[in-house]
């Protein structure tokens, strides 16, 4: 057994004094996809976020790929580890955050460019593929601006790619969206858990959930209450708090 | 109302128009070199460059241009600064001006949202490449009309400089007006050509502003 991707062992966060993650442990293999669900408030974009380190660690530890992630190091020293990091972890946000003034294609290569990965003939092939992969190669010129919803956080999805990361961390990536168009960034989603990438899948969309995912965790208050296969905890939930929660979100 | 006063000396009050131009666009370029740097070192995480650029543009904002300029070109020579009635203009409301544009420069900067600066720091880029890459650029299109705004104020507070004796437009009016005795012809003169420059200039920063706003 290899060792886990991601590995998170005693996690604690505060927000000044209020504790938002109070020790959480959990353990991602490469190529598994968690589904991370619970009502708002539970923390589950604040536990994302502390994998890549847009939030800082309050206690506890998180690996990633085998290297402490909250490491301590004198500010420069961080930096360099955290854009080294991040380079291997993806993120797709709920609002985008699409370069306003780049086009979809410029989008998707600039940081690959910046950083020097490849030259400029490679970045467009590429970013043409990612484009291309995610249905919009014809989108290529426009600007975020000119794109829908749901185009804009394919390209999102696209440029994340463009880093080749070894893990993805969505966050609600389709709750700002038109119900009509959930179902062409779920497909993209769904075909990059096919290619075998690691992922987070932070939703609301239980029914999303349990047809892409491998594991799923339920999170209330800031801890763990359940988790398991989407067969279980779905049809089978054991705790009272999972089975008030389905209940509530199916019934709505 | 003297015309055919007005028609004979408009020309000189020209030439002082000039001198107002060149004081003005000087001292914005020399705010917004000022202001720019200000701006980044107020939002650098170093208080070493943070805590003087906070104090420039309390400093300066907090006090008077007026007396700012008097102690530039009146005090300067007790502290061995000797420098002439333009040169010490420009600088003084150069510096003055810089302080709003600080400001105003900051104030685009962290306009942007801050879901960009997180998503160029998640795809693995530092901070002075997002700042640079991500951030200027859309802080850019914000704070054209704003420094607009800064530089016509400018403009228009360049008058000032009249008090230590830059021949532009206020000070030729002056002078006129105690060789004419015609105080009400020469303000309008004045006036008028203070709004040529500023309608100009005012149109300048719209098509700036259009132009840039355009692509996106
Ligand atoms: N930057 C912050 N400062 C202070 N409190 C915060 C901050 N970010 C989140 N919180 C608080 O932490 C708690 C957990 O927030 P989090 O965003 O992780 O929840 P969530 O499970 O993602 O909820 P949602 O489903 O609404 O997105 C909430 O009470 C929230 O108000
Ligand atoms: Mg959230």
């Amino acid at each position: 057994m290899s060792e886990p991707i991601v590995k998170i062992r005693g996690l604690k966060k505060n927000f000044g004094s209020l504790q938002v993650l109070k020790g959480i442990d959990m353990d991602i293999d490469q190529g598994q996809i968690f589904a991370l669900i619970g009502a708002s408030g539970s923390g589950k974009s604040t536990l994302l976020r502390t994998i890549n380190q847009l939030e800082e660690v309050t206690e506890g530890e998180i690996w990633f790929d085998g290297e402490l992630v909250n490491q301590k190091l004198p500010h420069r020293q961080r930096e360099a580890h955290l854009n080294r990091l991040r380079q291997n972890i993806g993120m797709v946000f709920q609002h985008f955050n699409l370069f306003p003034h780049l086009t979809a294609i410029e989008n998707v290569t600039m940081a690959p460019l910046m950083l020097g990965r490849v030259n400029k003939a490679e970045a467009i092939e590429q970013a043409k593929k990612l484009l291309d992969k995610v249905g919009l190669s014809d989108r290529g010129d426009y600007y975020p601006s000119k794109l829908s919803g749901g185009q804009k956080q394919r390209v999102a999805i696209a440029r994340s790619l463009a880093m080749n990361p070894k893990l993805m961390l969505f966050d609600e990536v389709t709750s700002a969206l038109d119900p009509e168009l959930v179902g062409e960034v779920n497909r993209v989603m769904k075909a990059l858990a096919e290619e075998d990438m690691t992922m987070i899948i932070v939703t609301h969309d239980l029914r999303f959930a349990e047809d892409v995912s491998d594991h799923v965790i339920f999170m209330a208050d800031g801890l763990v209450v359940e988790e398991g296969p989407p067969s279980l905890v779905f049809r089978a939930p054991q705790e009272d708090r999972t089975k008030s929660f389905l209940q509530q979100v199916f019934n709505d | 109302m003297d015309f055919a006063l007005i028609g004979r000396i408009w020309p000189f009050f020209a030439e002082a128009a000039w001198v107002t131009i060149e004081v003005s666009m000087l001292a914005i370029i020399l705010g917004l070199i000022l202001g720019f740097a200000a701006a980044l070192a107020s939002l650098s995480r170093n208080v070493l460059l943070r805590w003087p650029a906070r104090a420039y543009v309390s400093v300066f904002r907090g006090t008077p241009a007026l007396i700012q300029l008097f102690l530039l070109y009146f005090g300067g020579p007790q502290i061995g600064i000797h420098l002439g009635p333009f040169e010490a203009g420009v600088i003084g409301l150069g510096i003055n001006i810089g302080a709003y544009m600080c400001e105003t420069i900051r104030g685009a900067i962290l306009s942007v949202d801050k879901g960009q600066t997180e998503a160029g720091r998640c795809l693995g880029l530092g901070q002075t490449q997002v700042m640079r890459r991500v951030i200027l650029p859309q802080a850019a299109r914000m704070m054209v009309r704003p420094l607009g705004v800064n530089a016509i104020a400018l403009i228009k507070g360049s008058a000032i400089v009249s008090t230590i004796s830059v021949l532009e437009l206020s000070y030729t009016a002056h002078r006129y007006i105690s060789s004419t005795y015609k105080p009400f012809e020469m303000f309008i003169l004045a006036s008028i050509f203070y709004l040529a420059i500023v309608t100009v200039f005012s149109f300048g920063v719209k098509k700036i502003d259009e132009r840039v706003a355009l692509e996106s």
